[in-house]
């Protein structure tokens, strides 16, 4: 199972197996993770699952949608490496991958 | 003051529903919601998106959802209180008082709270302690356009609003200058081009790849800063700004009402969803319980159930019948249905 560490706004790190095939969000509305709200539950229709991604992580993500390009417009303070998490599906490369959570989400 | 059997805070598809069960117990209701429509997240969030998972729907979208809700509804000619949330709610012996931010009154036996995730909320641009300029010269709605006549006006998005408002108000304007976080515009391409002409005849400046770093002001803002892509920042002085950045959802008052909470969701009973205060209901999202599964079936549902204890609330000395659609012709006088 690939292992998600989440980085709260604050510093505090949650390290998390996920199964593969479960977006990022998914992995982190599951484990309690504060930070991530997913108003809309996955269909990529809200911006409130915004993370920044570790740069060297960028490349191995699938590539963004025009509708998550969409709808990071709407999202809080975005960067050159925010993403939507609900678009982020899980896979075994992703293993060790680490997202920092922005400041709020919207 | 208008005197009512429910009022009904949300008016996404549990809240529709909700005025179809209590209509079909002969119950009236007013329907209250932040939005200028009904229809709640399925309107504002995803219209176009598909839903599988009504039954004996085998395929929907979030407006034909909406559209079908308020035909069934139609023949309880409910009245709407739209672009307004709650605002106020005090207790009156047996019954509620109910204020708007429009400073509509309401007095009731029952609420039901049908608010999903929160009432729709304009986001802020990421500018620290933004609400002092919120009275003077930073807007996220035109409601009235003439107030921009001949000023210099900052407008930020790249939706719909964004661009529709750029058109619109470089007929009047001084100067629009319009920013958006990426070159690509979700708005509609035949508005877009229109405002890529204005540019050109230098009514409409367009700087893309640029974010909002700063506003600065004491009470209004009299400059704004903006941050490029590549690290390069501007500065320019305006009259207005104006933030299209969408809607967001929050709980708002709700939270204050002395309901008992769980992480964002009120608790219920499953006998009639009341919550810890009686005669206030929650339904839909914004309700949780052992087992609740967010969806809009369960929401529908929990409007069936919670109406049987408003019918009660309402009409103390009546006595509760339960009757079928099919076969009640109590029901069908009130669903106009003609024999």
């Amino acid at each position: 199972m690939p292992k998600v560490t989440y980085i709260e706004y604050n510093g505090k790190e949650h390290e998390v197996e996920i199964e593969k095939g479960l977006s990022i969000m998914e992995g982190a509305v599951q484990n309690g993770i504060p930070g991530i709200d997913a108003d809309c539950g996955g269909a990529c229709a809200c911006a409130t699952c915004h993370v920044y991604v570790k740069e060297e992580w960028l490349d191995k993500l699938s590539e963004q949608g025009e509708s998550e390009k969409d709808m990071l417009d709407f999202a809080f303070e975005t960067k050159s490496n925010s993403r939507l998490s609900c678009q982020l599906m899980l896979e075994d490369k992703h293993d060790g991958i680490i997202v920092n959570l922005p400041e709020k989400q919207g | 003051m208008i005197k009512t059997d429910a009022v009904i805070v949300g008016a996404g598809p549990v809240g529709l529903f909700a005025v179809f069960e209590l209509g079909i117990l002969g119950l009236n209701s007013h329907v209250i919601d932040n939005l200028d429509k009904a229809g709640g997240q399925c309107i504002e969030l995803y219209p176009d998106k598909p839903i599988y998972d009504i039954p004996a729907v085998p395929e929907c979208t979030g407006e034909s959802l909406t559209q079908n809700l308020l035909r069934q509804i139609k023949p309880f000619k409910t009245n709407f209180h739209l672009s307004q949330r709650v605002e106020k709610l005090e207790k009156d012996k047996d019954h509620w008082l109910v204020t708007t931010s429009d400073k509509v009154q309401f007095k009731t036996p029952n609420i039901i709270i049908a608010a999903g995730v929160g009432s729709f909320e304009p986001r802020k641009p990421p500018i620290k302690n933004i609400e002092r300029f919120e009275k003077t010269n930073l807007f996220y709605a035109v409601k009235d356009k003439n107030k921009f006549k001949d000023q210099t006006v900052c407008i930020f998005g790249g939706g719909d609003s964004a661009l529709d408002w750029t058109v619109e108000l470089s007929k009047i304007a001084k100067k629009i200058i319009l920013i958006h976080r990426r070159d690509e515009f979700r708005a509609a391409q035949h508005t877009v081009g229109l405002a890529r002409d204005l540019e050109k005849k230098g009514k409409v400046e367009i700087l893309t790849c640029y974010q909002p770093l700063d506003f600065i002001g004491d009470q209004e803002i009299d400059q704004i800063l903006v941050k490029h892509d590549s690290g390069d920042q501007k500065g320019f002085k305006v009259d207005s700004v104006l933030a299209f950045f969408g809607l967001k959802m929050e709980l708002g008052p709700i939270a204050n009402w002395g309901l008992d909470l769980e992480s964002k969701s009120l608790k219920v009973n499953t006998t009639n969803f009341e919550t810890n205060e009686k005669g206030i209901f929650a339904i839909g999202d914004i309700c949780t319980y052992p087992g609740k599964l967010k969806l809009i079936l369960s929401g529908f549902h929990e409007g069936a159930l919670c109406a049987q204890e408003c019918f009660k609330r309402a009409r103390p000395d009546e006595k509760y019948v339960f009757r079928f659609t099919t076969s009640s012709s109590d029901i069908h006088k009130r669903l106009g249905v003609k024999k």
